[in-house]
Protein backbone atom coordinates (compact mmCIF):
# COMPACT_ATOMS: atom_id res chain seq x y z
CA UNK A 1 0.00 0.00 0.00
CA UNK A 2 1.48 3.36 -0.93
CA UNK A 3 0.63 6.49 0.96
CA UNK A 4 0.35 9.76 -0.92
CA UNK A 5 1.84 12.75 0.82
CA UNK A 6 -0.13 15.15 -1.41
CA UNK A 7 -1.60 17.94 0.75
CA UNK A 8 -0.80 16.13 4.01
CA UNK A 9 1.58 18.81 5.29
CA UNK A 10 2.02 22.57 4.99
CA UNK A 11 4.70 25.19 5.50
CA UNK A 12 3.55 27.67 8.14
CA UNK A 13 6.64 29.76 8.86
CA UNK A 14 9.51 31.07 6.77
CA UNK A 15 12.32 33.55 7.40
CA UNK A 16 15.83 34.50 6.37
CA UNK A 17 18.58 35.45 8.77
CA UNK A 18 20.68 38.54 8.11
CA UNK A 19 22.20 38.19 4.63
CA UNK A 20 25.20 39.48 2.71
CA UNK A 21 28.16 39.87 4.99
CA UNK A 22 27.68 38.79 8.60
CA UNK A 23 31.20 38.51 10.02
CA UNK A 24 29.94 38.73 13.56
CA UNK A 25 27.85 35.55 13.34
CA UNK A 26 28.62 31.88 12.96
CA UNK A 27 26.66 29.54 10.68
CA UNK A 28 24.92 28.19 13.78
CA UNK A 29 23.94 31.68 14.93
CA UNK A 30 22.54 32.50 11.48
CA UNK A 31 20.39 29.37 11.71
CA UNK A 32 19.22 30.34 15.17
CA UNK A 33 18.34 33.84 13.95
CA UNK A 34 16.43 32.46 10.98
CA UNK A 35 14.70 29.92 13.24
CA UNK A 36 13.66 32.64 15.69
CA UNK A 37 12.19 34.74 12.87
CA UNK A 38 10.46 31.72 11.31
CA UNK A 39 8.96 30.73 14.63
CA UNK A 40 7.66 34.28 15.08
CA UNK A 41 6.29 34.12 11.52
CA UNK A 42 4.47 30.90 12.40
CA UNK A 43 3.47 31.93 15.89
CA UNK A 44 5.20 28.99 17.61
CA UNK A 45 7.82 28.68 20.33
CA UNK A 46 10.79 26.29 20.66
CA UNK A 47 8.71 24.09 22.99
CA UNK A 48 6.29 23.47 20.09
CA UNK A 49 9.01 22.10 17.78
CA UNK A 50 9.55 18.33 17.94
CA UNK A 51 11.59 17.68 14.80
CA UNK A 52 14.81 19.35 13.63
CA UNK A 53 16.45 19.18 10.18
CA UNK A 54 19.81 20.87 9.60
CA UNK A 55 22.97 19.98 7.67
CA UNK A 56 25.33 22.85 8.41
CA UNK A 57 27.94 23.37 9.55
CA UNK A 58 28.95 19.79 10.35
CA UNK A 59 27.86 16.20 10.80
CA UNK A 60 26.12 16.94 14.10
CA UNK A 61 24.15 19.82 12.69
CA UNK A 62 20.60 18.92 13.75
CA UNK A 63 21.88 18.33 17.28
CA UNK A 64 23.76 21.63 17.29
CA UNK A 65 20.73 23.63 16.13
CA UNK A 66 18.44 21.80 18.55
CA UNK A 67 20.72 22.42 21.53
CA UNK A 68 21.13 26.08 20.66
CA UNK A 69 17.35 26.54 20.61
CA UNK A 70 16.71 24.20 23.57
CA UNK A 71 14.67 21.80 21.43
CA UNK A 72 14.63 18.06 22.17
CA UNK A 73 13.32 16.57 18.95
CA UNK A 74 11.79 13.13 18.58
CA UNK A 75 12.67 13.17 14.91
CA UNK A 76 16.06 14.33 13.65
CA UNK A 77 17.80 14.52 10.30
CA UNK A 78 21.14 15.87 9.13
CA UNK A 79 20.79 14.74 5.50
CA UNK A 80 23.30 16.56 3.32
CA UNK A 81 23.07 16.39 -0.45
CA UNK A 82 24.36 19.90 -1.00
CA UNK A 83 21.94 22.29 -2.67
CA UNK A 84 18.72 20.23 -2.38
CA UNK A 85 19.26 19.26 1.27
CA UNK A 86 16.52 21.48 2.67
CA UNK A 87 14.13 20.23 -0.02
CA UNK A 88 14.89 16.66 1.03
CA UNK A 89 14.20 17.84 4.59
CA UNK A 90 10.69 18.93 3.52
CA UNK A 91 10.09 15.45 2.06
CA UNK A 92 11.44 13.76 5.18
CA UNK A 93 9.42 16.07 7.46
CA UNK A 94 6.26 15.27 5.48
CA UNK A 95 6.90 11.55 5.90
CA UNK A 96 7.53 11.87 9.62
CA UNK A 97 4.50 14.07 10.21
CA UNK A 98 2.25 11.78 8.17
CA UNK A 99 3.53 8.79 10.17
CA UNK A 100 2.70 10.59 13.39
CA UNK A 101 6.33 10.64 14.53
CA UNK A 102 6.36 14.40 15.00
CA UNK A 103 4.01 17.37 14.69
CA UNK A 104 5.97 20.55 14.04
CA UNK A 105 9.28 20.43 12.12
CA UNK A 106 11.98 23.10 11.96
CA UNK A 107 14.31 23.10 8.94
CA UNK A 108 17.30 25.45 8.98
CA UNK A 109 20.28 26.46 6.88
CA UNK A 110 23.17 28.81 7.51
CA UNK A 111 26.64 29.52 6.17
CA UNK A 112 29.30 32.18 6.52
CA UNK A 113 31.01 31.17 3.28
CA UNK A 114 31.73 34.77 2.30
CA UNK A 115 33.18 35.88 5.62
CA UNK A 116 35.15 32.63 5.69
CA UNK A 117 36.54 33.65 2.27
CA UNK A 118 35.95 30.22 0.90
CA UNK A 119 33.87 28.48 -1.75
CA UNK A 120 34.43 25.23 0.06
CA UNK A 121 31.32 23.10 0.37
CA UNK A 122 32.55 21.92 3.74
CA UNK A 123 32.61 18.33 4.85
CA UNK A 124 35.60 16.08 5.19
CA UNK A 125 38.90 17.23 3.73
CA UNK A 126 39.61 15.43 0.52
CA UNK A 127 41.55 12.20 0.95
CA UNK A 128 43.74 11.86 -2.15
CA UNK A 129 42.65 8.20 -2.29
CA UNK A 130 39.02 9.24 -2.81
CA UNK A 131 37.68 9.14 -6.37
CA UNK A 132 38.11 12.89 -6.83
CA UNK A 133 41.60 12.76 -5.41
CA UNK A 134 42.65 10.07 -7.88
CA UNK A 135 40.63 10.79 -11.00
CA UNK A 136 39.87 14.52 -11.06
CA UNK A 137 42.23 16.58 -8.90
CA UNK A 138 45.51 15.49 -10.57
CA UNK A 139 44.13 16.88 -13.84
CA UNK A 140 43.54 20.35 -12.43
CA UNK A 141 39.76 20.01 -12.63
CA UNK A 142 38.01 23.00 -11.05
CA UNK A 143 35.25 21.83 -8.72
CA UNK A 144 32.41 22.38 -9.04
CA UNK A 145 32.50 24.88 -11.91
CA UNK A 146 34.64 22.67 -14.14
CA UNK A 147 31.94 20.01 -14.25
CA UNK A 148 29.25 22.56 -15.10
CA UNK A 149 31.56 23.89 -17.80
CA UNK A 150 31.90 20.39 -19.29
CA UNK A 151 28.10 20.06 -19.31
CA UNK A 152 27.66 23.52 -20.85
CA UNK A 153 30.23 22.87 -23.59
CA UNK A 154 28.46 19.66 -24.56
CA UNK A 155 25.00 21.28 -24.38
CA UNK A 156 26.19 23.99 -26.77
CA UNK A 157 27.63 21.38 -29.12
CA UNK A 158 24.53 19.15 -29.14
CA UNK A 159 21.85 21.87 -29.22
CA UNK A 160 23.45 25.08 -30.44
CA UNK A 161 22.95 26.80 -27.08
CA UNK A 162 24.78 30.14 -27.16
CA UNK A 163 26.65 32.17 -24.54
CA UNK A 164 24.08 34.96 -25.03
CA UNK A 165 21.35 32.56 -23.90
CA UNK A 166 23.29 31.61 -20.76
CA UNK A 167 23.69 35.34 -20.11
CA UNK A 168 19.91 35.85 -20.33
CA UNK A 169 19.54 33.78 -17.16
CA UNK A 170 21.84 36.16 -15.29
CA UNK A 171 20.17 39.25 -16.72
CA UNK A 172 16.69 38.03 -15.75
CA UNK A 173 17.85 37.20 -12.22
CA UNK A 174 19.16 40.73 -11.83
CA UNK A 175 15.85 42.20 -13.00
CA UNK A 176 14.01 40.22 -10.29
CA UNK A 177 16.63 41.24 -7.72
CA UNK A 178 15.97 44.89 -8.55
CA UNK A 179 12.47 44.30 -7.15
CA UNK A 180 13.72 42.58 -3.96
CA UNK A 181 14.87 44.94 -1.19
CA UNK A 182 16.92 42.14 0.39
CA UNK A 183 18.87 41.29 -2.76
CA UNK A 184 22.65 41.70 -2.66
CA UNK A 185 23.11 42.85 -6.28
CA UNK A 186 20.40 45.06 -7.69
CA UNK A 187 22.08 47.33 -10.26
CA UNK A 188 21.08 46.65 -13.87
CA UNK A 189 22.97 44.02 -15.84
CA UNK A 190 23.13 43.51 -19.60
CA UNK A 191 23.98 40.50 -21.74
CA UNK A 192 27.04 42.42 -22.99
CA UNK A 193 28.30 42.89 -19.44
CA UNK A 194 27.91 39.19 -18.68
CA UNK A 195 29.81 38.28 -21.87
CA UNK A 196 32.55 40.77 -20.98
CA UNK A 197 33.10 39.34 -17.48
CA UNK A 198 36.28 37.30 -16.95
CA UNK A 199 36.25 33.69 -18.16
CA UNK A 200 36.72 31.02 -15.50
CA UNK A 201 36.22 27.70 -17.33
CA UNK A 202 34.84 27.88 -20.85
CA UNK A 203 32.06 28.77 -21.48
CA UNK A 204 31.33 29.93 -17.91
CA UNK A 205 32.33 33.44 -16.89
CA UNK A 206 32.26 35.20 -13.53
CA UNK A 207 28.72 36.51 -14.16
CA UNK A 208 27.49 33.03 -15.07
CA UNK A 209 28.18 32.07 -11.45
CA UNK A 210 26.16 32.54 -8.28
CA UNK A 211 27.22 34.98 -5.59
CA UNK A 212 29.28 34.19 -2.52
CA UNK A 213 27.52 35.65 0.54
CA UNK A 214 26.75 34.82 4.13
CA UNK A 215 23.23 33.97 5.19
CA UNK A 216 20.69 31.51 6.46
CA UNK A 217 17.05 30.61 6.46
CA UNK A 218 14.44 28.49 8.16
CA UNK A 219 11.05 26.98 7.40
CA UNK A 220 8.51 25.34 9.68
CA UNK A 221 6.36 22.43 8.53
CA UNK A 222 3.31 20.90 10.19
CA UNK A 223 0.32 18.78 9.26
CA UNK A 224 -2.26 20.30 6.89
CA UNK A 225 -4.95 20.03 9.59
CA UNK A 226 -2.86 21.75 12.24
CA UNK A 227 -1.77 24.40 9.71
CA UNK A 228 -5.31 25.73 9.33
CA UNK A 229 -5.23 27.15 12.87
CA UNK A 230 -2.08 29.17 12.16
CA UNK A 231 -2.23 32.91 11.51
CA UNK A 232 -0.94 32.95 7.93
CA UNK A 233 -2.45 31.08 4.99
CA UNK A 234 -0.82 27.63 4.88
CA UNK A 235 1.17 26.59 1.86
CA UNK A 236 0.62 22.89 1.26
CA UNK A 237 3.23 20.42 0.11
CA UNK A 238 1.68 18.74 -2.94
CA UNK A 239 4.64 16.86 -4.34
CA UNK A 240 8.11 16.03 -3.08
CA UNK A 241 10.95 13.94 -4.47
CA UNK A 242 14.68 13.50 -4.00
CA UNK A 243 17.46 11.49 -5.58
CA UNK A 244 21.12 11.46 -6.44
CA UNK A 245 23.04 10.09 -9.38
CA UNK A 246 26.60 10.68 -8.21
CA UNK A 247 28.69 12.48 -5.63
CA UNK A 248 31.16 14.74 -7.45
CA UNK A 249 32.06 12.69 -10.54
CA UNK A 250 29.87 14.11 -13.31
CA UNK A 251 31.44 11.42 -15.52
CA UNK A 252 29.11 8.95 -13.79
CA UNK A 253 26.16 10.33 -15.77
CA UNK A 254 25.31 8.39 -18.95
CA UNK A 255 24.93 11.73 -20.71
CA UNK A 256 26.23 14.81 -18.88
CA UNK A 257 23.57 17.12 -20.35
CA UNK A 258 20.73 15.07 -18.80
CA UNK A 259 20.38 15.10 -15.03
CA UNK A 260 18.52 13.11 -12.40
CA UNK A 261 15.96 15.94 -12.35
CA UNK A 262 14.12 14.00 -15.07
CA UNK A 263 13.25 11.51 -12.31
CA UNK A 264 12.71 13.76 -9.29
CA UNK A 265 10.57 16.10 -11.39
CA UNK A 266 8.39 13.27 -12.66
CA UNK A 267 7.97 11.82 -9.15
CA UNK A 268 7.05 15.20 -7.67
CA UNK A 269 4.60 16.05 -10.46
CA UNK A 270 3.02 12.57 -10.17
CA UNK A 271 2.57 12.94 -6.42
CA UNK A 272 1.07 16.41 -6.85
CA UNK A 273 -1.15 15.38 -9.73
CA UNK A 274 -0.15 18.46 -11.74
CA UNK A 275 1.96 19.14 -14.81
CA UNK A 276 4.61 21.74 -15.68
CA UNK A 277 1.94 23.78 -17.49
CA UNK A 278 0.09 24.21 -14.16
CA UNK A 279 3.04 25.88 -12.37
CA UNK A 280 2.57 29.64 -11.81
CA UNK A 281 6.01 30.41 -10.41
CA UNK A 282 9.24 28.40 -10.29
CA UNK A 283 12.28 28.67 -8.06
CA UNK A 284 15.01 26.63 -9.74
CA UNK A 285 18.48 26.66 -8.27
CA UNK A 286 20.83 28.84 -10.30
CA UNK A 287 24.32 27.85 -9.13
CA UNK A 288 25.33 28.66 -12.72
CA UNK A 289 23.35 29.88 -15.70
CA UNK A 290 23.64 26.44 -17.34
CA UNK A 291 22.09 24.81 -14.27
CA UNK A 292 18.83 26.66 -14.91
CA UNK A 293 18.76 25.86 -18.63
CA UNK A 294 19.37 22.14 -18.18
CA UNK A 295 17.00 21.86 -15.21
CA UNK A 296 14.12 23.57 -17.05
CA UNK A 297 14.49 20.91 -19.75
CA UNK A 298 14.79 17.99 -17.36
CA UNK A 299 11.72 19.06 -15.35
CA UNK A 300 9.71 19.19 -18.55
CA UNK A 301 9.09 22.93 -18.90
CA UNK A 302 10.56 22.63 -22.39
CA UNK A 303 12.08 19.90 -24.53
CA UNK A 304 15.69 18.81 -24.12
CA UNK A 305 17.89 21.26 -25.99
CA UNK A 306 15.33 24.09 -26.01
CA UNK A 307 16.35 25.59 -22.66
CA UNK A 308 18.43 28.33 -24.26
CA UNK A 309 15.49 29.52 -26.32
CA UNK A 310 13.12 29.15 -23.35
CA UNK A 311 15.06 31.65 -21.22
CA UNK A 312 15.43 34.20 -24.00
CA UNK A 313 13.37 37.24 -24.98
CA UNK A 314 12.37 38.02 -21.41
CA UNK A 315 10.22 34.93 -20.83
CA UNK A 316 11.69 34.31 -17.36
CA UNK A 317 12.14 37.97 -16.38
CA UNK A 318 9.62 40.23 -14.57
CA UNK A 319 6.60 40.67 -16.87
CA UNK A 320 7.43 37.50 -18.83
CA UNK A 321 5.25 34.42 -19.22
CA UNK A 322 7.27 32.21 -16.87
CA UNK A 323 8.24 33.88 -13.60
CA UNK A 324 11.48 32.20 -12.53
CA UNK A 325 13.71 32.82 -9.53
CA UNK A 326 11.68 35.78 -8.43
CA UNK A 327 13.93 36.63 -5.47
CA UNK A 328 16.84 37.27 -7.81
CA UNK A 329 18.20 33.80 -7.15
CA UNK A 330 21.67 32.72 -6.22
CA UNK A 331 22.89 34.83 -9.10
CA UNK A 332 21.73 38.16 -7.63
CA UNK A 333 19.85 37.85 -4.31
CA UNK A 334 22.12 35.82 -2.01
CA UNK A 335 24.11 32.62 -2.03
CA UNK A 336 25.68 31.40 1.19
CA UNK A 337 27.15 28.23 -0.29
CA UNK A 338 23.81 26.62 -1.01
CA UNK A 339 20.33 27.86 -1.81
CA UNK A 340 17.69 25.22 -1.07
CA UNK A 341 16.10 27.01 1.88
CA UNK A 342 15.78 30.23 -0.11
CA UNK A 343 13.89 28.47 -2.92
CA UNK A 344 11.33 27.36 -0.33
CA UNK A 345 11.10 30.76 1.41
CA UNK A 346 10.47 32.64 -1.84
CA UNK A 347 7.94 30.11 -3.13
CA UNK A 348 5.97 30.28 0.13
CA UNK A 349 6.00 34.08 0.09
CA UNK A 350 4.81 34.14 -3.53
CA UNK A 351 1.93 31.79 -2.68
CA UNK A 352 1.02 33.86 0.40
CA UNK A 353 1.02 37.07 -1.66
CA UNK A 354 3.81 38.68 0.39
CA UNK A 355 6.21 39.59 -2.41
CA UNK A 356 5.34 43.22 -2.96
CA UNK A 357 6.80 44.60 -6.18
CA UNK A 358 7.92 41.17 -7.38
CA UNK A 359 4.64 39.42 -6.58
CA UNK A 360 3.43 37.07 -9.30
CA UNK A 361 -0.23 37.92 -9.57
CA UNK A 362 -2.59 35.09 -8.62
CA UNK A 363 0.18 32.56 -7.91
CA UNK A 364 -1.37 29.32 -6.63
CA UNK A 365 1.15 26.63 -7.61
CA UNK A 366 4.90 26.88 -7.16
CA UNK A 367 7.78 24.53 -7.92
CA UNK A 368 11.12 24.48 -6.12
CA UNK A 369 14.07 22.54 -7.47
CA UNK A 370 17.51 22.18 -5.91
CA UNK A 371 20.68 20.76 -7.44
CA UNK A 372 23.69 19.54 -5.48
CA UNK A 373 27.40 19.13 -6.16
CA UNK A 374 28.03 18.69 -9.90
CA UNK A 375 24.40 17.87 -10.80
CA UNK A 376 24.89 14.95 -8.40
CA UNK A 377 21.82 15.44 -6.22
CA UNK A 378 18.33 16.70 -6.98
CA UNK A 379 15.23 17.65 -5.03
CA UNK A 380 11.85 18.81 -6.32
CA UNK A 381 9.05 20.23 -4.15
CA UNK A 382 5.68 21.39 -5.46
CA UNK A 383 3.71 23.76 -3.23
CA UNK A 384 0.19 25.10 -3.46
CA UNK A 385 -2.27 27.29 -1.63
CA UNK A 386 -4.64 25.37 0.59
CA UNK B 1 61.62 28.52 -4.76
CA UNK B 2 60.93 25.11 -6.26
CA UNK B 3 58.25 24.95 -8.92
CA UNK B 4 54.91 23.65 -7.67
CA UNK B 5 54.36 19.95 -8.33
CA UNK B 6 51.29 18.47 -9.95
CA UNK B 7 48.84 17.11 -7.33
CA UNK B 8 49.18 13.34 -7.28
CA UNK B 9 46.53 10.70 -6.78
CA UNK B 10 46.46 8.74 -3.55
CA UNK B 11 46.77 5.07 -4.41
CA UNK B 12 44.19 2.79 -2.80
CA UNK B 13 44.19 -0.99 -2.73
CA UNK B 14 41.77 -1.47 -5.61
CA UNK B 15 43.44 1.13 -7.85
CA UNK B 16 47.00 -0.09 -7.30
CA UNK B 17 47.03 -2.21 -10.50
CA UNK B 18 45.75 0.78 -12.49
CA UNK B 19 48.52 3.09 -11.29
CA UNK B 20 51.24 0.40 -11.50
CA UNK B 21 50.32 -0.23 -15.15
CA UNK B 22 50.57 3.50 -15.88
CA UNK B 23 53.96 3.61 -14.17
CA UNK B 24 54.97 0.96 -16.73
CA UNK B 25 53.53 3.09 -19.53
CA UNK B 26 50.13 1.38 -20.01
CA UNK B 27 46.58 2.67 -19.56
CA UNK B 28 44.35 -0.20 -18.46
CA UNK B 29 40.61 -0.49 -17.94
CA UNK B 30 38.94 -2.77 -15.40
CA UNK B 31 36.98 -5.63 -16.96
CA UNK B 32 34.91 -8.27 -15.19
CA UNK B 33 35.84 -11.77 -16.32
CA UNK B 34 32.49 -13.10 -15.12
CA UNK B 35 30.21 -10.78 -17.12
CA UNK B 36 32.46 -8.63 -19.39
CA UNK B 37 31.34 -5.41 -17.74
CA UNK B 38 33.91 -2.57 -18.02
CA UNK B 39 34.11 0.17 -15.45
CA UNK B 40 36.10 3.28 -14.65
CA UNK B 41 37.14 4.35 -12.13
CA UNK B 42 38.31 0.99 -10.70
CA UNK B 43 36.28 -0.54 -7.87
CA UNK B 44 37.01 -3.56 -5.66
CA UNK B 45 34.33 -5.63 -7.44
CA UNK B 46 32.18 -5.61 -10.55
CA UNK B 47 29.35 -3.07 -10.18
CA UNK B 48 27.15 -5.13 -12.45
CA UNK B 49 27.44 -8.66 -11.01
CA UNK B 50 29.52 -8.12 -7.83
CA UNK B 51 32.21 -10.58 -8.93
CA UNK B 52 35.73 -9.92 -7.67
CA UNK B 53 37.13 -11.71 -10.73
CA UNK B 54 38.41 -8.55 -12.38
CA UNK B 55 41.20 -7.99 -14.85
CA UNK B 56 42.82 -4.86 -16.27
CA UNK B 57 42.75 -4.81 -20.08
CA UNK B 58 45.17 -2.55 -21.92
CA UNK B 59 43.54 0.39 -23.63
CA UNK B 60 44.32 0.93 -27.29
CA UNK B 61 45.35 4.52 -26.62
CA UNK B 62 42.68 5.87 -28.95
CA UNK B 63 39.85 8.08 -27.84
CA UNK B 64 37.41 10.82 -28.81
CA UNK B 65 36.65 14.07 -26.99
CA UNK B 66 33.23 13.80 -25.27
CA UNK B 67 33.46 17.27 -23.74
CA UNK B 68 36.12 19.77 -22.69
CA UNK B 69 36.68 23.09 -20.98
CA UNK B 70 39.57 25.55 -20.97
CA UNK B 71 40.39 26.54 -17.41
CA UNK B 72 41.37 30.19 -17.12
CA UNK B 73 41.87 29.84 -13.39
CA UNK B 74 44.34 27.30 -11.97
CA UNK B 75 42.80 24.60 -9.80
CA UNK B 76 46.18 24.22 -8.08
CA UNK B 77 49.42 26.27 -7.97
CA UNK B 78 50.97 23.73 -10.40
CA UNK B 79 48.62 24.98 -13.12
CA UNK B 80 49.18 28.68 -12.49
CA UNK B 81 51.62 29.15 -15.38
CA UNK B 82 49.64 26.86 -17.69
CA UNK B 83 46.33 28.73 -17.98
CA UNK B 84 44.34 28.37 -20.03
CA UNK B 85 44.69 24.60 -19.92
CA UNK B 86 42.26 21.99 -21.21
CA UNK B 87 40.40 19.50 -19.06
CA UNK B 88 38.47 16.95 -21.09
CA UNK B 89 36.27 13.90 -20.82
CA UNK B 90 37.59 11.37 -23.33
CA UNK B 91 35.59 8.38 -24.55
CA UNK B 92 37.61 5.21 -25.05
CA UNK B 93 36.65 2.45 -27.49
CA UNK B 94 37.05 0.11 -24.50
CA UNK B 95 33.65 1.37 -23.34
CA UNK B 96 34.44 3.91 -20.61
CA UNK B 97 35.09 7.65 -20.32
CA UNK B 98 37.72 9.33 -18.23
CA UNK B 99 38.71 12.84 -17.15
CA UNK B 100 42.07 13.99 -18.41
CA UNK B 101 44.11 16.90 -19.77
CA UNK B 102 44.74 17.65 -23.41
CA UNK B 103 48.40 18.40 -24.05
CA UNK B 104 49.90 20.42 -26.90
CA UNK B 105 46.51 20.72 -28.63
CA UNK B 106 45.71 23.82 -30.66
CA UNK B 107 42.39 25.26 -29.42
CA UNK B 108 40.82 25.14 -32.88
CA UNK B 109 41.46 21.38 -33.00
CA UNK B 110 39.84 20.76 -29.61
CA UNK B 111 36.27 19.87 -30.58
CA UNK B 112 33.73 17.38 -29.31
CA UNK B 113 34.21 14.24 -31.39
CA UNK B 114 37.86 14.99 -32.22
CA UNK B 115 40.16 11.97 -32.18
CA UNK B 116 42.80 11.98 -29.46
CA UNK B 117 45.73 9.74 -28.60
CA UNK B 118 47.10 8.65 -25.23
CA UNK B 119 50.25 10.30 -23.88
CA UNK B 120 51.29 8.55 -20.66
CA UNK B 121 52.99 11.33 -18.71
CA UNK B 122 55.39 10.80 -15.83
CA UNK B 123 54.76 12.95 -12.74
CA UNK B 124 57.18 11.29 -10.35
CA UNK B 125 58.82 7.91 -9.69
CA UNK B 126 55.53 6.33 -8.63
CA UNK B 127 52.90 8.14 -10.67
CA UNK B 128 52.30 8.55 -14.39
CA UNK B 129 49.03 10.04 -15.64
CA UNK B 130 46.93 9.12 -18.70
CA UNK B 131 46.90 12.39 -20.63
CA UNK B 132 45.87 12.84 -24.25
CA UNK B 133 46.67 14.91 -27.30
CA UNK B 134 44.51 15.76 -30.29
CA UNK B 135 45.66 13.62 -33.19
CA UNK B 136 47.57 15.52 -35.81
CA UNK B 137 46.81 15.29 -39.52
Amino acid sequence: MTVSLNRRTAIVGVAESDLGRTPGKTALQLQAQAAQRAMVDAGVKPKDIDAVFAHMPDRFSSMAVAEYLRIRPRFTDTTNTGGPSNLSHVLHAALAIEAGLCDVALITYGSTQASDRSRSLGGLPDDPRNPRGQFEIPFGHLTPIGSYALAATRHMHLYGTRPEQLAEVAVAARRWAALNPRAYKRDPLTVEEVLASPMIATPLRVLDCCLVTDGGGAVIVTSAERARSFAKPPVCVLGAAEGHSHHFSINELEEITVTNAIHTGRRAFDMAGVTPADIDVAEIYDSFTITVIMTLEDLGFCAKGEGGDFVSRGRIAPGGEFPLNTSGGGLSYCHPGMFGIFLLIEAVRQLRGECGERQVSGARLALCHGTGTTFGAQGTIILGRD
Amino acid sequence: MAAAERPVPGISEETKPFWEALKAGRLTIQRCRACDHRQHYPRPFCLSCLSEDLEYVPASGEGRIYSYTWNHRPADPYFADKVPYAVALVELPEGVRLLTNLLDSPPEAVRIGAAVELVVTRVNEEISLPLFRVKGE
